[in-house]
């Protein structure tokens, strides 16, 4: 039996009271988990670039100082970009959260082991990239003890989400890019021009 | 002194392609280093207005520059020819989404090139741009620097276009080995 969190009920968690949160989501898995928590025009979901999602998040930070940034992404789609862990901790923005989701596997592909069902050990190399807070939660009360710390300036956050491999049906957010993309910067106040 | 810090002759190209992003209120930079971009990139630390980031690899930049416009910013990726490859999945992220993008690419491999494992990327940067829907623009006098640049952010930011900017070999001049021994 698999004790681990329930991924949807994880980011719901995580999400809920999201106030001024602005999230962009890995592809696959995670992108269906946020949108399940309830679709946002602050919400940003990636059907590809596999291996960016941190990327974006640290630009979009950068980009928005004023507002807190969170990139909730899945094991192997961190792996896919180990080295920008070490480009956002380098840079330091307070205002970014990454949270990975980690089930050990690469769920949408038929639940192949990634590395970190192999031993790779995503906090201890966040660490070691430089993030000066790193979490790993695996139950509710971790889970609830992070949440603040998506608003609280002190990052940048990483946080490892221990997660179950149970199915959870697929919730699809939109896939047009160039919607998404206008939706998004349409709630920050940009126009479309 | 390092080659990078190489005085050189002629007309200050870097800080031609600065001053235009500068007037296109360019508010970030990304870069993983080239001698040839040493300069631009001095130039954007030393500017508090830039938000000045060093990548691990080229196609960081692609997803930092599509963060940043979706959070109302202007990105620019500095690289050299031998990181395009890298960035070929990653550019999909652009016409996906029509993100503007701008890069400024330092030849290699194509003038006077010591190093015959830089020409197999040299050669194939161009193409390598066009298959992934990029639009390539080529540096070739130092005098066109600016205008270029300024051209090329117009098209990029104004027309929702992902623009290459090759900067020549022959511009740059070939790299140097003795300075700092």
């Amino acid at each position: 039996m698999n004790t681990a969190l329930d991924r949807r009920a994880a980011v719901q968690a995580l999400l809920q009271d999201r106030g001024d949160l602005l999230v962009i989501s890995g592809l696959g898995s995670s992108s269906y988990d946020v949108f399940a928590a309830g679709d946002h025009p602050a919400n940003f979901y990636l059907w590809g670039a596999m291996g960016g999602a941190a990327m974006m998040g640290l630009g979009l930070a950068l980009a928005q100082p004023s507002r807190p940034v969170a990139v909730i992404t899945g094991d192997g789609e961190q792996l896919m970009g180990l080295g920008g862990l070490a480009t956002a901790a380098a840079k330091k923005p307070s205002n970014l959260s990454i949270i990975v989701l980690d089930n050990a596997h690469f769920g949408e592909t038929g639940m192949q082991m990634s590395h970190s069902g192999l031993g790779a050990r995503l906090e201890l190399i966040a660490s070691g990239a430089g993030f000066p807070s790193v979490s790993t939660i695996a139950d509710q009360v971790a889970l609830d003890a992070f949440r603040p710390k998506l608003r609280d300036r002190a990052g940048p956050h990483f946080a490892r989400v221990v997660i179950s491999t149970d199915h959870v049906d697929r919730a699809l957010p939109p896939r047009d890019g160039v919607f998404l993309k206008n939706r998004f910067r349409g709630h920050l106040g940009y126009p479309v021009s | 002194m390092a080659a990078s810090d190489t005085p050189t002759t002629g007309p200050d190209w870097p800080l031609a392609i600065y001053e235009a992003l500068k007037a296109a209120d360019v508010r970030q930079l990304c870069y993983v280093p080239d001698a040839g971009h040493s300069r631009l990139i001095r130039l954007a630390h030393d500017d508090p207005a830039i938000a000045t980031t060093v990548l691990t690899t080229e196609e960081e930049g692609v997803a930092l520059s599509a963060g940043a416009w979706l959070g109302g910013q202007r990105a620019v990726l500095l690289m050299q020819s031998s990181g395009v490859g890298n960035c070929v999945n990653m550019l999909s992220l652009l016409s996906s989404c029509r993100f503007p993008f701008l890069t400024f690419v330092t030849m290699r491999g194509e003038w006077a090139e010591f190093n015959p494992w830089q020409v197999a990327m040299g050669k194939a940067t161009p193409a390598a741009f066009d298959i992934m829907g990029v639009t390539v623009f080529r540096l070739e006098r130092p005098d066109d620097a600016g205008e270029m640049a300024a051209a090329a952010a117009r098209l990029a930011f104004d027309s929702d276009q992902a623009i290459a900017v090759l900067i020549s070999q022959r511009m740059i001049g070939a790299k140097k080995w003795t300075e700092g021994k």
